[in-house]
């Protein structure tokens, strides 16, 4: 495919008036190497029936970066050959006919620094709603260290949040509060109170928890605080409550966020559907009042889980890492929620590496260098339970958020036993896994001995030990297990 | 009451084989390993006294024991810790952490309301053995 040759048009012919394809006006350049400092985006394109794919993935380029629909004269006025965006591959996607893989360089000068929303506008902006194309999905996107640097990252990262909680060595552990509609301050602070007094690091609020007539945003934040600072006292250990701040407005957002600082809250959250330069703000104020920024991802199915259109959720985590959030969920595998293992290793490894190297089967397409970003702590929730234990501490090691909400709440003896029987089964794992046990495959023995001095924990494997939530996944990697280089 | 912090708080105390254990997962990882111990368990005291220096050099697990052993003959009635240090870029922090020695009573911690304007409250947690001084508090 690839070998299809340059059709550049060059000198007058270029610029003479009228529609020209693509691939003729310079965004399909299969001899061009891309440069370190260029931004790369690989873009799954699906043409209408008898669209040439290198026409299309050319349009790609050509719509996502300089080009309209005709010739233009002002073209040369610019330095156009250096702003065009540049398809440089397009291969066949293993597996799924009528589907390309098409590689687009962008040179750096394309994108204002530190800036998501400049960054979605330009790759994502216009190009999803083009007609000659059936569907597109971007994959996946290369950032140069030049450009990462623009960026805050993450407002305290996984080291120093761990530093300030004082937790290290296993996984932190939170439940969402449930029913995630309806409570009254009191009661809610309730629930609050029992899950960290039983053992969790932290409760949350989920994401359309914002301030309604059953409870006012600052009812619930002053109820959390007293159970936070109660719950404190009673363990001797830091705790805390995802307050979600996500409100109408910036000021909105900032007023609610102020109130959670003064209350003494050491975590705020927010909802991905505020958007990204929200977030950004965000991540900033976080920053300045040294604050753990909470991301829920709130949305993003829409637009991440079916893979041929959309940005799938790699990119997205991408975005976010850059933008500055320090926790972000990213799936769980096991749960109740969409995710391909495999998949969702590769968005694990970009919040929490500083090196990503290319990983097909991971879904990773490029290296790509984080240039000592802080990392983002991944959060796994919904529908996952105790009996999961040694399956999570497997999939994702220690560097993640465990959220049982259910798997807390719905506890038969209440909330506080369930969030014992959770962190004891976790101690337990962790324990027996740093003690050199074969804990993936005696993970139900470990859990069983574990609840012969914890009747919570026994309660909770009674109830829910067999509960699994096995469905095909729909974003299930497409490659071939040979070496592809990736440019 | 029980303080739960470090990463085994809701298991039973370990013992010596156990904590061995554990000790030597953090040699094998690379990690250096380090004691300290407080009589002010108060979840925001950070700086807890240390016993020695890490020990950087140290590659066998029986070497911290007795480090462990020594420790608890001069400060049995306190709090000890036993924690891992990665000194490796990008984390150059502790890795784990964990409770090997208690008091035998432990009292716990009050917590002290201020009330504010409206119904804001400024909270204090405070410990019943820091009511004393140092080295009076859980003898």
């Amino acid at each position: 495919m690839n070998t299809q040759p340059s059709q550049t048009v060059t000198g007058k012919d270029r610029y003479k008036s009228g529609v020209m394809e693509y691939r003729k006006m310079g965004y399909w350049e299969p001899d061009y190497t891309p440069k370190e400092t260029d931004i790369i985006a690989c873009f799954r394109v699906s043409p209408q029936d008898g669209v040439d794919p290198i026409e299309a993935s050319a349009a790609v380029a050509g719509e996502s970066s300089t080009a309209t629909w005709t010739v233009v004269w002002t073209d040369r006025l610019t330095a156009s050959e250096k702003y065009r965006g540049k398809c440089y591959r397009v291969d066949p996607v293993p597996g799924a006919p009528g589907q390309y893989f098409a590689y687009i360089a962008y040179d750096l000068d394309l994108f204002e620094s530190g800036s998501i929303a400049n960054l979605s506008a330009s790759i994502i902006g216009n190009v999803f709603g083009f007609k000659p194309l059936k569907a597109l999905r971007l994959e996946d996107m290369r950032f140069p260290v030049a450009y990462v640097k623009t960026y805050q990252g993450p407002a305290t990262g996984i080291v120093v949040e761990r530093e300030r909680l004082d937790k290290f060595g296993r996984p932190l552990l939170g439940a969402t509060i449930k029913p995630k509609l309806g409570l009254s301050g009191r009661n809610y602070g309730r629930v609050v109170y029992e899950a960290l007094k039983g053992g969790l690091d932290f409760t949350k609020d989920d994401e359309n928890i914002n301030s309604q007539p059953f409870m006012h945003w600052r009812e619930r934040f002053l109820y959390c605080m007293e159970a936070v600072n109660r719950a404190q006292a009673m363990s001797g250990e830091i705790k805390g409550t995802y307050l979600n701040v996500t409100g109408a407005t910036m000021e909105d957002m900032y007023e609610r966020a102020e109130f959670a600082k003064e209350l003494g809250s050491c975590v705020v959250m927010i909802d991905l559907v505020i958007g990204y330069t929200a977030i950004q703000s965000m991540a900033k104020w976080a920053r300045r009042n040294d604050m753990i920024l909470h991301l829920h991802r709130a949305g993003h199915s829409t637009y991440t889980r079916q893979k041929t259109h959309g940005v799938s959720f790699r990119v997205i985590a991408k975005w976010m890492r850059l933008a500055g959030v320090d926790h972000i969920h990213a799936g769980t595998v096991v749960g109740k929620l969409e995710g391909d293992p495999a998949t969702t290793i590769g968005y694990y490894d970009i919040c929490r590496e500083d090196f990503n190297p290319m990983r097909l089967d991971h879904g990773i397409f490029f290296d790509q260098h984080w240039a000592s970003m802080n990392k983002v702590m991944p959060v796994a929730s919904g529908g996952i339970h105790a009996g999961q234990m040694h399956q999570l501490l497997n999939l994702f090691g220690d560097d993640v958020v465990l959220q049982f909400g259910g798997g807390t709440i719905g506890h038969p003896a209440g909330i506080h036993a369930g969030a014992t029987a959770n962190r004891v089964a976790l101690e337990a794992m962790v324990f027996a896994r740093n003690a050199g046990r074969d804990y993936v495959n005696e993970g139900p023995t470990i859990l069983a001995e574990a609840a012969k001095t914890c009747t919570p924990l026994r309660q909770a494997l009674d109830v829910w030990g067999n509960v699994t939530f096995n469905y095909a996944s729909t974003d299930q990697l497409d490659y071939v297990p040979t070496a592809q280089v990736a440019g | 009451m029980r303080i739960t912090q470090g990463c085994f708080s809701f298991l039973p105390d370990l013992t010596d084989d156990q904590i061995e254990s554990q000790v030597q997962y953090c040699l094998d990882n690379g990690w250096a390993v380090n004691l300290e111990f407080t009589d002010d368990p108060h979840p925001r005291n950070t700086f807890w006294e240390m016993w020695g220096l890490p020990m950087f050099d140290l590659k066998d697990a029986k070497g911290v024991l007795m480090e462990l052993q020594a420790c608890r003959k001069v400060y049995g009635d306190r709090y000890i810790r036993l924690s891992a240090f990665d000194a490796s870029h990008g984390w150059e922090s502790v890795r784990i952490s964990f409770i090997v020695n208690r008091p035998q009573n432990e009292d716990g911690f009050r917590l002290e309301r201020m009330e504010g304007r409206g119904r804001e409250q400024r909270y204090t947690t405070r410990a019943y053995a820091t009511d004393k001084p140092e080295g009076k508090r859980y003898s």
